[in-house]
């Protein structure tokens, strides 16, 4: 099983729900897509549920989105594999709020 | 000597304010949760210091907040600071903020649809929680009103929660529209004499009772005449905005509905309007007297297209004959160009014997009086806008 550490970055008002000032880290068994990261984020800090995919549906919620190495992949599948410096931790995975109100 | 704790909820965080029984000189503490709505916060009678907090934002969507020091320290219930936050089997203990509307057969009739604003059939979508009312006596006993209008409740504190289906599911549910706010479960009212009974109030369906615990409910709105709904005197579509009951007189209930002050003086089987002499009877707020059952509050709010006071005149109106006679308050309150707002859940009474009487407005401003609303002063004036107000009295 390859195993592999993540670096994520989210919006501060996540940060603060987790618990943490910068980027974390999460360990993703097996292949590093958007799914296996959230999965890991969510069981690693589980006071995220809910706050970035539906409890249910696990459908992204709709102000958010997802970037890796300058790439939006907001809308490709959430089991496509994800670069190699995404694997690596050289470059964080990107969770983005929208620019929607004040 | 009592003290006095406010719980009062913006659209940018909480805050909490507090004074002893004097209600003159005040502690500001927040704001809690920055930047992210609070509609509602409310301490368990059972624990005062057992306090929950409904924490929301269009991004990230629902949180629920609790805290067991009375406000000074705050968590998800299910995931303390420094406790495991996964179960022994590696599951995530996080599911404080999991609201997911009952579909089992086994219930009832699971329903699909209410009515969108062009009456089209509509799916039913959690989108967040209104209004918090813990238990009477059980502070780890807590129920939700919720955004599409259900109603959920918690036995473990809030780290879980489990639809009440048989209100959605009682047969109207389906011709349920929401409001120009969303179709919203504001009201719970807990019936302090009868156990089993509890109200809800639903916008814009109207109110409904259930006498076994909330198994199974009926809608209680004969009497309420809406022009504004196709069939003025349905038995649901009625825009109920608020409901006040004196924990003395359970069977009375004070109503102010989108137009019209409604009085009930049968659990809601009919209602009568009491709007007498106001300027206007189109508003949001209404609550009661800690002490006298009959002497209730309203703020009149021109109409429902505009939402602030007539002749920009912030006036609480108050009746001490349970409606129809009022009377203006109006000292210590901005009498000339004040064009704010007092939205649903943001008054509040304290039970000191000079009863204090506390709401909030859009404007940021929370209002107090410590001697039944003749006269007012502002505790803070630059909030962000007010959603909601509570009051803990505290020995």
């Amino acid at each position: 099983m390859i195993r592999a550490m993540i670096r994520v970055a989210m919006p501060a008002h996540l940060r603060t729900l987790a618990g943490v000032t910068g980027d974390v880290t999460v360990e993703v068994d097996g292949e590093v897509t958007r799914r296996s990261i959230l999965d890991a984020l969510e069981t690693q800090y589980p006071m995220l549920r809910g706050t970035i995919r539906e409890h249910v549906s696990r459908e992204r919620r709709p102000f958010l989105r997802f970037f890796v190495c300058g790439e939006d992949i907001t809308h490709t599948s959430p089991d496509t594999p994800l670069p190699q410096e995404i694997a690596s931790g050289a470059e964080p995975f990107y969770i983005i709020g929208a620019i929607a109100g004040g | 000597m009592s003290n006095v704790r406010v719980l009062v909820g913006t659209r940018k965080g909480a805050f909490i304010l507090t004074s002893d029984g004097k209600r003159e000189k005040w502690d500001v503490s927040g704001p809690h949760f920055a930047g992210w709505e609070i509609y509602h916060l409310k301490g368990s009678t059972a624990d005062p210091n057992r306090l929950y907090a409904s924490q929301t934002s269009g991004w990230f969507g629902q949180i629920i907040q609790r805290s067991d020091d009375g406000g000074k320290t705050w968590f998800q219930p299910g995931t303390p600071a420094g406790q495991p936050t996964t179960t022994p089997d590696g599951m995530p203990v996080g599911e404080s903020n999991k609201f997911v509307y009952d579909t089992s057969s086994e219930t009832g009739k699971p329903l699909t649809t209410h009515q969108w604003y062009d009456g089209k059939p509509h799916p039913w979508e959690f989108k967040r929680v209104w209004h918090l009312e813990p238990s009477i006596d059980d502070p780890e006993t807590i129920y939700a009103g919720v955004e599409d209008a259900a109603l959920f409740r918690s036995t473990n504190g809030g780290q879980t929660w489990a639809e009440l289906p048989g209100l959605r599911g009682h047969g109207t549910g389906a011709q349920w529209q929401p409001g120009a706010g969303g179709m919203c479960l504001h009201t719970i009212i807990l019936d302090p004499k009868n156990r089993e009974r509890i109200f809800v109030a639903i916008s814009a369906a109207g109110a409904f009772r259930s006498d076994d615990s909330g198994t199974t409910w009926k809608p209680i709105n004969r009497g309420l005449h809406s022009q504004y709904i196709p069939d003025p005197n349905a038995e649901v579509g009625h825009c109920v905005h608020r409901i006040a009951q004196h924990p003395s007189n359970p069977n009375v209930l004070f109503m102010q509905k989108h137009w019209d002050v409604m009085r009930s003086d049968d659990a809601g089987d009919s209602w009568q309007e009491v709007s007498g002499n106001l300027p206007s009877d189109f508003g949001f707020v209404i609550d009661v007297h800690a002490h006298e059952p009959k002497t209730i509050y309203v703020v009149p709010i021109k109409s429902d297209g505009e939402h602030y006071p007539p002749d920009g005149k912030l006036r609480v109106y108050r009746s001490r004959t349970g409606g129809n006679e009022w009377e203006a308050l109006t000292k210590g309150l901005p009498q000339e160009n004040c064009y704010v707002n007092v939205l649903r859940d943001a008054m509040a009474v304290d039970s000191l014997d000079s009863c204090g009487v506390y709401f909030g407005t859009t404007g940021g401003q929370v209002y107090a009086s410590a001697d039944a609303g003749d006269t007012w002063a502002p505790i803070v004036r630059d909030l962000p806008p007010v959603l909601s107000v509570e009051v803990q009295t505290l020995s």
